[in-house]
């Protein structure tokens, strides 16, 4: 018989408010095998844990349970007091009678018993507990990260920087991600690529990273510090070792109307390109959808033209396979496509633009060469609009955009409309929004100097409806602190979109076994104490595919992040969870029904010789569980028949003595 | 029949090839065959027997033979056939320690059907044509086979070997339109109302005798979880009436995808509870929600439930009642 | 006076770690209430959960029993939550034939971030087994009275 002891935490009022406490410890003194019941103020706490530890020891006990928040929150916690005291980790069992009694019932007699059932079924489970010991496993001394922005940059040249090897993947053709097509930053006003090329420089300098662009990430296999990953080096048509990036073949391809994704397909590239100027590798690509030598067989200029013999028209996609100790998601954004809103009349007006393509049309390297013309008819603009919040904080039932703030809007609409008011003083710049938010460093100063040094003109309303007239887009908006219907008649239109996660997360999210929320962006362990880190062991997150950030609270993240690698990749041994599967060979028949449903690979077969009747021998098949690759999900032990194999932990008598405790009323 | 494979048992006992014979022999009467390891010529001459009573299935008896010293014979009808499969997808028996003989069957006589119809004092049967010829101390009488052949014979799924090293008589075909579901697909018309009377009229005569998970060629757990004490679900003197049912239904779970439906449970069931048609609505499901499936057709093939497709359907759309 | 003993419920439910279990700790602290009726068994992924524990809550007297899960899909083992759906569709199909009440088990995918219909899911499942009344069926299947 357990001697066990038992722990009401109060959790100041959270608890204490709602269950009686006192009444909880009284019931659960009485159940079976319970020595000393309790309650106290806050069980975390640095004296409630030596309360713990102080009955532990003067009552000898060999089980605990404290009924308090979620085993999420801090299992942890007290499996730590409790081995401190020399009772092993696993003897610990939390009654969750926060988040699932205190906290949603109100009655009080209605949550002190329901707390109290939770509090026999966790004593029921303790009973059944056995001490377990974790084993250990390797850690594969190399971080991956995925994606290649200034979010995976960041993190990949931290971690190079504390010496472990790093390899980056990018599904286009060069580094650099969002962050390359932005002309200026705010609040500095900054340019985006004095600031960001150095850092892809950096990256394509340092020994320890590797940079796989042009590839994805096809599959994933293992668990936190054993990863196997396939990466799929799609098929560039160009040999990277023997590209020297002169761009010759870029200026003699004479297919010539390839529209161009960098600059948001306001102008067009070759069918062989190089992304931009400082693109990271330097390396060409053949986009096979234009390509007359791929789509017919004739024409091979650049194969002409290449001094270096770079290019290699039967290249085919190559599967990689590497291993890592541990993942970083860095899968970033994309804004979202506004072809939904006809009333902006982003589809039917050229002149109707997105902020991204604003950002191109302003830039020295983009399609008009920083000088800002309509992109109808190449004529200086005079009166710009800005729409805040197209696709963010929208109604849930609204299915055309995202419940959520898009973070970043506000600020680069502000950098947009001082900037064009700075470079061009004869134009009007009107900026409709529903709240402006600056929340930041030197941001709030900033929006103020676009509006009292810039004269921006900043109103209170949305836009209604923007039509085409005679060359004018004629924006209908409602000033809603005067009141007034407003008509503009204006040359440019730009549409503040919101930010979605990149169309790969989803996919990606999968292949880790990371969670993601209703949004589509990963979901952290813990909101507020450990952002960077996903619920899934290993797999960590850095910039916006975690949530909308601006540069410097990607680049912080991004950071923190590679700490968390870091921290990883510097242990040699990772302990692992000793929450595993077992079989009894004296049960198991071998008839494989395990081994079927292991995502793992973790069971395996042996004859074995057993003592059979009147001194005879048997030779059976059984299964054997390897403990370092086996993660405890307990597939195998409902496809078991015969009930030999078990998970420690998580035994079957041990939830059916939960479910006993439950029923039981 | 009898005559030819008595022949192929003593030749291949004669030669060496195998030591042991498993077959059937006769019990205290013709009718009531049991099945037999014969260890020596004489014991074959003496006591094996195959006629149309010889129903028991004796592939699960592989499970322990082939285990010991030297090869056996086995005579294996059509339906054994699958759960000789079955187990050997399973590793439960030793192929390499098997000579296999694969026996023609038109189905099995019910000895209590024949009673039914007045013919007691049997000592013998006889097949041609569709008729039974059936010796009693009274005289012969002469009936239809259907009219008192085993229920789980008139809706035979297959009267071809899957697995033999050699074949005795013809060669059969697997039967497509056995209608084999028909009672399933009654009772799935049925509201849930009635089909709980039915049940419940069923399962309440259940003793517990284990007499089908005995005799079941899929429950070969070295220890059923029944009768163990540390399973926490053993206890076989009923806490609640809640326990037989239990049992029928996790025992159905368990060979779920793995049941070739042989139908040996309700053939020894002494209270006649029809519990093939727990293991036959497994199979109707698996069928209907994720392809057809037949366990023990083919060694190689991946059991239902260890397998999945990315679109099964959801628990909450599969109601049984709808067809 | 008429004696009326409100009916209420015992319904066990059992939700994964990785995403119900975590979902309904989000209910709570979005203080999302639903009944306290609902006992929640936190086991490391839907896939651990035998049709045996199931009949057993049944057996104990539960009168509804819920299984909750990661989104297909979205396993934290890649796989548990597809082997489990089929289990429970085979499981839940055949206690239906066997005249069980269909509502009396559920299954449902709630992700960690879906606290409001963790509670919505729970508060929904309480009404049905409150209409349903008290789970006498499998008790009773064996005595015919």
């Amino acid at each position: 018989m357990q001697r066990i002891g038992v722990f009401i935490c109060h959790c100041g009022t959270n608890i204490a408010a709602t269950v009686d406490v006192k009444a909880v410890a009284e019931a659960l003194s009485h159940e079976p095998g319970v020595v000393f019941s309790t309650d106290y103020q806050y069980m975390c706490s640095e004296s409630g844990q030596t309360l713990m530890r102080e009955a532990i020891r003067e009552h000898k006990l060999t089980g605990v349970v404290v009924c308090s928040c979620s085993p999420r929150m801090h299992e942890a916690t007290f499996r730590k007091a409790a081995e401190k005291e020399g009772l092993n980790p696993y003897m610990v069992e939390i009654a969750n009678i926060r988040e699932q009694v205190s906290w949603i019932h109100k009655d009080m007699k209605e949550a002190t018993e329901k707390a109290v059932i939770l509090g026999r079924a966790a004593i029921a489970k303790v009973h059944l507990n056995k001490p377990l010991k974790a084993g250990e496993s390797p850690v594969t001394k190399r971080a991956l990260v995925i994606g290649g922005g200034i979010a995976g940059i960041q993190t990949a040249l931290d971690i190079a920087e504390a010496g472990f090897e790093v390899d980056i993947v990018e599904k286009e053709p060069t580094i650099g991600g969002k962050m390359a097509q932005i002309d200026k930053t705010f609040p500095t006003l900054d340019c985006a690529a004095y600031i960001l090329t150095p850092k892809m420089v950096d990256v394509a300098q340092n020994e320890k990273i590797k940079i796989f662009s042009y590839s994805e990430v096809e599959a994933v296999k293992g668990f936190v510090g054993n990863f196997k990953v396939s990466i799929r080096k799609k098929a560039r048509y160009v040999i990277e070792d023997k590209c020297t990036g002169c761009g010759l073949c870029t200026e003699k391809c004479p297919q010539k109307k390839v529209p161009n994704p960098f600059n948001m397909n306001l102008d067009t590239r070759r069918a062989i390109y190089i992304p931009f100027a400082q693109a990271v590798p330097k390396v060409a690509a053949i986009d096979a959808d234009y390509c007359t030598m791929l789509k017919t067989g004739k024409c091979g200029v650049c194969s002409k033209i290449c001094a270096a013999g770079a290019i290699d028209y039967q290249q085919k996609d190559e599967i990689v396979e590497r291993e890592y100790g541990a993942i970083v998601a860095a899968t970033g954004f994309n804004p979202l496509k506004p072809d939904k809103y006809n009333e902006y009349g982003y589809s039917t007006c050229p002149d109707v633009v997105t902020s991204l393509e604003l950002e191109r049309l302003m830039n020295a390297a983009g399609p008009t060469a920083g000088t800002l013309l309509r992109p109808s008819d190449k004529t200086h603009p005079h009166t710009l609009v800005f729409v805040q919040c197209v696709g963010s904080r929208c109604d849930a039932e609204n299915e055309k955009g995202k419940p959520y703030c898009s973070k970043i809007c506000c600020m680069y609409t502000a950098k947009h409309a001082m900037l064009i008011r700075e470079k061009y003083p004869d134009t009007e710049v009107y900026v409709f929004y529903i709240d402006v938010r600056t929340p930041g460093k030197n941001f709030d100063e900033f929006y103020r100097r676009a509006v009292e040094q810039y004269g921006v003109h900043y109103i209170k309303g949305q836009v209604g409806k923007v039509v085409e007239e005679n060359g004018k887009l004629k924006v209908q908006a409602s000033d809603l602190l005067s009141g007034e219907q407003l008509h503009i008649d204006a040359d440019m239109v730009v549409l503040a979109t919101a930010v979605e996660p990149d169309k790969s997360a989803r996919g990606i999210a999968t292949m880790l076994t990371a969670s993601m929320d209703t949004n589509d962006f990963f979901t952290e362990a813990h909101a507020k104490l450990r952002p960077v880190e996903s619920p899934t062991a290993g797999i960590f997150l850095s910039g916006v595919c975690q949530g909308p950030k601006d540069i410097p609270e990607t680049v912080s993240q991004a950071s923190a992040a590679a700490a968390k690698v870091i921290g990883l990749l510097a242990k040699d041994k990772l302990t692992c969870n000793p929450c595993v599967a077992n079989s009894d060979e004296m049960l198991c028949n071998g008839c494989s029904s395990c081994e079927k449903v292991c995502p793992y690979g973790a069971i395996t077969y042996s004859d074995k010789e057993f003592r059979g009747p009147n001194r005879t021998t048997l030779i059976r098949r059984v299964a054997s569980v390897n403990e370092a690759v086996c993660q405890g999900c307990g597939a195998c032990t409902v496809a078991c028949p015969s009930g030999a194999m078990d998970l420690k932990g998580f035994s079957n008598r041990q939830i059916m003595a939960e479910v006993d405790a439950i029923c039981k009323m | 029949m009898q005559k030819m494979m008595e022949k192929r048992a003593l030749e291949l006992l004669g030669d060496g090839t195998v030591n042991r014979v498993l077959g059937w022999s006769a019990g205290d009467f013709i009718y009531d065959v049991t099945p037999a390891v014969f260890k020596t010529a004489e014991e074959v001459q003496d006591k094996f027997l195959y006629n149309d009573f010889c129903g028991a299935n004796l592939s699960k008896y592989l499970v322990k033979e082939s285990r010991k010293e030297g090869k056996i014979l086995v005579f294996l009808k059509p339906c054994d056939t699958y759960s000789f499969n079955q187990l050997i997808a399973e590793h439960r028996i030793i192929r390499e320690n098997i000579y296999a003989i694969g026996v023609e069957c038109f189905g099995k006589a019910d000895e209590e059907k024949l009673r039914a119809k007045g013919i007691t004092g049997i000592t013998g049967i006889e097949m041609k044509d569709g008729t039974y010829t059936v010796h009693t101390v009274y005289g012969d009488e002469t009936v239809k086979a259907y009219e008192v052949m085993a229920d789980r014979c008139l809706s035979c799924k297959s009267k071809k070997h899957v697995a033999y090293d050699e074949l005795l008589g013809s060669e059969g075909e697997v039967v497509e339109d056995c209608n084999r579901f028909d009672m399933v697909e009654k009772l799935e018309a049925m509201t849930p109302d009635e089909r709980y009377e039915f049940w419940r009229g069923e399962l309440s005569r259940c003793i517990r005798c284990n007499a089908c998970r005995n005799i079941c060629p899929a429950c070969t757990c070295e220890q059923c979880v029944f009768d163990n004490p540390n399973s926490g679900v053993s206890q076989k003197a009923a806490v609640n009436s809640f326990e037989e049912n239990m049992f029928h239904i996790i025992r159905a779970f368990h060979v779920a995808g793995r049941c070739t439906d042989c139908g040996e449970c309700s053939r020894v069931c002494p209270q006649h509870i029809p519990l093939h048609l727990l293991n036959r609505k497994f199979i109707k499901d698996v069928n209907t929600f994720y392809g057809e499936y037949q366990a023990g057709e083919n060694p190689e093939a991946k059991p239902p439930l260890g397998k999945y497709e990315k679109n099964d359907i959801e628990p909450g759309e599969a109601g049984g009642a709808k067809a | 006076m008429q004696d009326v003993k409100e009916f209420r419920p015992k319904i066990v439910a059992f939700c994964c770690n990785w995403c119900s279990y975590a979902g309904a700790d989000l209910a709570g602290s979005a203080r999302l209430s639903y009944p306290a009726d609902v006992k929640i068994i936190r086991v490391p992924c839907s896939c651990r959960v035998n049709p045996m524990f199931i009949l057993r809550a049944f057996q104990r007297g539960a009168d509804g029993v819920i299984m909750a899960g990661c989104h297909p899909g979205d396993c934290h083992y890649t796989s548990g939550n597809y082997f489990a759906r089929r289990r429970m569709t085979l499981l839940f199909s055949m206690l239906d034939y066997l005249g069980i009440e269909r509502e009396r088990t559920r299954v449902e995918w709630i992700s960690a971030a879906e606290g409001a219909k963790f509670s919505k899911t729970m508060n929904e499942f309480v009404d049905t087994i409150t209409a349903l009344g008290e789970n006498k069926r499998l008790e009773d299947l064996r005595c015919k009275k």
